[in-house]
């Protein structure tokens, strides 16, 4: 167990410091002068030169970037260039807007996605397995977004069901927070549930196929023992890889979800920071990104070793 | 007195490319203690029979005849009469021990799962009966291993796990698949002898399926001889190492090497000649096409096991082999 | 050394997809799609970027404009069609970007040991990286257009083709016939050109026509951000962003594009589907 948090501990170090190394290093090779861009109106010798001493831009790229991670590690991201808000206060009001349509949509998108993809699977050949694969083939067909605008348009607009945009914290208010994120959450879920459903029915149906699932109906177990307790804790290996692997999937749908119904969080504040070269911003994002990713693998390698002894962390084997 | 009769077992499956039959009216019948070997080629038919008993093929498979189990028929029962009947009244040992264990299980779980289900014990009495019956199969710190998983044991251990599972709740039948074939072979002996050890102890009639001459001789009573779908001839063990009367039987055992000594190295040499699978041809000797003493009479007219229904030494051939005397060394 | 080949053989391929009516009617329509968007210059009954003050927002319907007009009074059905156009070419370019980069690297990944740890690490970090990131960076430093909502499009999927090419290429590497040819002596790079890569045909046209329909979705999202083709280029992205806000006046001109796009995505998706079916050897028994 030390020894895989040991391994563990300096591979996420490593791959924070490379995310944030090349983004660093790779936005200061683009053409176009950020202190240009800061100073406006006012373009003189002067003023530009005390902007790139304001922000450290006329020293080496490498002594920019050791003073950015040393101020990173004290939890200073610096602030934004376009309008002078600390990125860690830009994050603190973006983050839980972004963590909370995430989670509840990665979470939707698992219970229907195994719940479907499992039906399929059990029911093959059965007119509940064509419902299943045309439902997620129309879902990896549908342009998400657009479903958005459909559901904003006869939900919201028309009848006044749903709220068409905005968001309340949910410390605030529990129920109206919940009410402007249920179609965002939605539509995002069903949109990464498909592919977790497909997946799901083939590894599923790897698993029904298996000697074990034989053994299991052989000892006379009920239909619901052997796929629950022996075809699906096995198939589930592979279905969280999947899951994992949705981060990236999960990101980009966040960042149209946001744009779509006016949610303030990551997605939107990453669009604006890319498109207006706010370094301070995209050097955050990327941090952020890359700690998910690293988060989300731990958590990857935790539940694999909850569901299968044979890699379980630090487990003695035989 | 017989446990097990079966008559008249045929097996189809629908396939893309038609009807496949695989099993054609199968004769067999187990009495009660009693240990009978079925022994064919790979592909002939032996696992589909054994799975059909206790309906355990898939959908696409068609069967029909009559598998009578201490009274009950099990041809056709629903669903809900055959789960009781797998596990409790007829259990199964596979061939490929690691795969037929579920690796996310330890096995204390998977033998007390059949416990639970068909005696209703309760989860810790299920784990202390399972400890008893890692012992009865002869696993040394049962207590210690029944908290293992299936990959912290031994190819030969997990056979004894499956054989624990098999008779945990004291099952009529066994029905042990090529129990022996992926193991090596100094584990194939221990295995038989758990096998021929529980029979004693608790009096359960074994069907033993195997390619595996030498593991015949070991330890089956009588033997069925599979080829291509259809039970060629029948005998007791003795009988048949002494004097082969069908054909293929005779070519089985010219192609191995004398069996008995050491049993269990000795597998089926394939002898010349394609392996049908199927049942090609209804109206005559499968065998046919490979038989050197096949006549025209063989390949119109199908032959059947003689004496019927019996179980003295029959072969289904017209022109069985001729006994040389005293050759049964 | 006859059987040097794994592919089941294209009779029966053309067989096993005629017997399944999904693929006839997802290849119909594909077909047809395909030969509108080639077309659609001809066969559009207006110029697309053709306005028209004095008919905005008529309805589908309308005489002269079957699928109504929108804000500008341009024509719905032609504007579709040129849409359409625009989206399989993203499609096209971006899947073959992705095929040009990501089939070497999956060869090299399931045929060379010493690739394949780095190869497969860095397809996974690429797969976590969220490609509207990428493709928002790509707009920003080399202006939003086609081509390259096309390249961003294309890089997002190389990982899936590094995987599907690097697992057929293990699978290859094990048969006998190509190990017979390393007994034979033969250079690593005649046996991948050879035996590998003719085989493992089949299963990049399967993921190249399962990524066609992911990068079409992947346009119409940059498009409708801004990011992709720009107006009055057309385009069933940017019509559907015009739309979003005239939705409720003209509910059609919101929902026939995002129809276009789905049918399109659909048609690709069961052809693939059905063509991974056939392909399979295991085939319907499965
Ligand atoms: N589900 C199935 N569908 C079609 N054919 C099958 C199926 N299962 C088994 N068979 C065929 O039945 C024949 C006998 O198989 P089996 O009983 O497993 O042989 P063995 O004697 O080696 O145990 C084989 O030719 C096999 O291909
Ligand atoms: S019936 Fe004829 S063909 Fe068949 S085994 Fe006997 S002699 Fe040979
Ligand atoms: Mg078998």
């Amino acid at each position: 167990m030390r020894g895989y948090l040991f391994t563990r501990a300096w591979q996420s170090l490593l791959t924070l410091f490379l995310a944030t190394a090349v983004v660093f290093l790779g936005i200061r090779a683009l053409p176009g002068d950020p202190a240009l861009a800061l100073a406006g109106e006012d373009r003189s010798p002067e003023a530009l030169a005390a902007i790139r001493a304001e922000y450290g831009l006329d020293q080496s790229v490498f002594v920019q970037f050791g003073r950015f991670a040393w101020n990173a590690v004290r939890g200073d991201l610096g602030t934004s260039t376009r309008t002078g808000v600390e990125v860690t206060a830009m994050l603190g009001t973006a983050l839980p807007v972004t963590i909370e349509l995430a989670l509840l949509a990665i979470l939707l998108a698992t219970v229907l996605g195994v719940g479907a993809g499992t039906v399929a699977a059990v029911r093959r050949g059965r007119p509940a397995e064509w419902l299943a694969n045309g439902l997620a083939l129309i879902g990896l067909s549908v342009p998400h977004f657009w479903l958005g605008l459909v559901a904003i348009l006869y939900l919201s607009v028309s009848t006044g069901l749903f709220p068409a945009s905005g968001f309340v914290p949910f410390l605030d208010d529990p129920v109206a927070n919940l009410h402007h994120i249920v179609l965002p959450v939605v539509i995002l879920g069903t949109g990464l549930s498909a592919v977790i459903m497909r997946q799901t029915r083939s590894s599923m149906l790897d698993a029904l196929g298996t000697d074990y699932v034989r053994t299991a109906k052989a000892k006379g177990l009920r239909p619901r023992a052997v796929i629950g307790r022996h075809a699906l804790r096995n198939s589930l290996i592979v279905v969280v890889t999947i899951v994992g692997l949705q981060l990236g999937a999960l990101i980009s749908g966040a960042v149209v979800t946001e744009q779509i119904f006016g949610l303030p969080g990551f997605g939107k504040m990453t669009i604006d920071a890319v498109f207006q070269r706010d370094y301070p911003v995209i050097q955050a994002v990327v941090l952020v990104t890359a700690t998910a990713y690293i988060g989300i693998n731990f958590l990857v390698d935790l539940l694999y070793s909850l569901i299968d002894p044979r890699i379980r962390v630090g487990g003695a084997a035989a | 007195m017989s446990v097990l009769t079966v008559r008249d077992l045929s097996v189809v499956f629908r396939t893309e490319t038609g009807p496949l039959s695989v099993v054609d009216k199968v004769d067999l019948s187990l009495d009660a203690g009693e240990i009978v070997g079925v022994v064919g080629e790979s592909g002939c038919g032996k696992s589909v029979t054994a799975m059909s008993l206790t309906g355990l093929l898939p959908s696409s498979a068609n069967v029909t005849g009559s598998a009578v189990l201490d009274g009950t028929e099990l041809i056709g029962a629903p669903e809900s009469v055959l789960r009781r009947v797998r596990g409790r009244e007829v259990a199964y040992i596979f061939q490929e021990p690691m795969s037929s264990l579920n690796p996310v299980l330890t096995v204390g779980r998977q033998i007390g799962e059949v416990l639970r289900v068909h005696e209703g014990l309760k989860r810790r009495d299920a784990r202390a009966r399972a400890v008893e019956l890692l012992a009865l199969v002869g696993i040394p710190s049962p207590a210690h291993r029944v908290d293992n998983y299936p990959h912290q044991l031994s190819g030969g251990m997990r056979q004894r796990v499956m054989i624990a599972m098999a008779v945990a709740c004291g099952p009529k039948v066994l029905v042990a698949d090529e129990p022996t074939t992926a193991l090596d072979v100094t584990v194939q002996a221990g295995i038989l002898d758990v096998l021929r050890d529980l029979r004693e102890r608790l009096g359960t009639s074994v069907l033993v399926i195997t390619h595996d001459l030498g593991v015949i001789a070991d330890i089956a009573d009588r033997v069925l001889v599979m080829y291509a779908g259809r039970i060629v001839e029948r005998a007791g063990v003795h009988d048949l190492f002494a004097a082969p009367r069908h054909h293929y039987t005779a070519g089985l055992l010219a192609a191995s090497p004398v069996p008995g000594e050491h049993a269990g190295t000795h597998r089926l040499r394939e002898i010349p000649g394609l392996v049908p699978v199927l049942v090609t041809q209804p109206d005559a000797c499968t065998f046919a096409e490979r038989c050197a003493a096949a006549e025209d009479d063989c390949r119109v007219q199908e032959p059947r096991l003689d004496p019927p229904g019996g179980s003295g030494h029959g072969a289904a051939c017209w022109h069985p082999v001729r006994q040389r005397r005293g050759a049964a060394s | 050394m006859t059987t040097t080949t794994t592919v089941p053989d294209r009779g029966r391929l053309l067989r096993r997809l005629r017997r399944n009516p999904l693929a006839v009617v997802s290849f119909v329509v594909l077909t047809l799609a395909v030969l509108v968007a080639v077309l659609s210059p001809w066969l559009a009954p207006y110029a697309p970027e053709a306005t028209d003050f004095g008919r905005t927002f008529t309805p589908p319907g309308t005489p002269g404009h079957p699928l109504g007009t929108d804000d500008l009074g341009r024509d719905v059905l032609s504007r579709i069609m040129l849409g359409m156009r625009a989206s399989l070419t993203v499609g096209v370019l971006a899947v073959a970007t992705a095929l040009v980069i990501g089939v070497p690297l999956g060869l090299a990944a399931g045929y060379f040991r010493a690739c394949d740890a780095v190869i497969s690490r860095l397809a996974d970090l690429m797969l976590a990286f969220p490609f509207l990131i990428l493709a928002v960076g790509l707009a920003a430093i080399r202006g939003a257009s086609l081509a390259n909502a096309a390249v961003a499009i294309g890089i997002a999927q190389i990982p899936g083709i590094i995987r599907v090419v690097r697992s057929d290429t293990l699978r290859l590497k094990s048969l006998d016939f190509v190990a017979a040819s390393v007994v034979d002596g033969a250079g690593d790079l005649w046996i991948l050109r050879r035996h590998v890569l003719p085989n493992a045909t089949s299963v990049v046209l399967v993921q190249a026509t399962v990524a066609i329909p992911a990068a079409i979705l992947g346009e119409a999202v940059l498009s409708f951000l801004g990011l992709g083709i720009q107006p009055p280029d057309p385009s069933l992205g940017t019509m559907l962003a015009t739309a979003q806000q005239f939705a409720a006046r003209a509910p059609w001109s919101a929902i026939l594009p995002g129809l276009a796009i789905m049918l399109l995505a659909l048609a690709f998706n069961v052809f693939g589907d059905s063509l991974r079916d056939a392909l399979d050897p295991k085939g319907s028994t499965r």
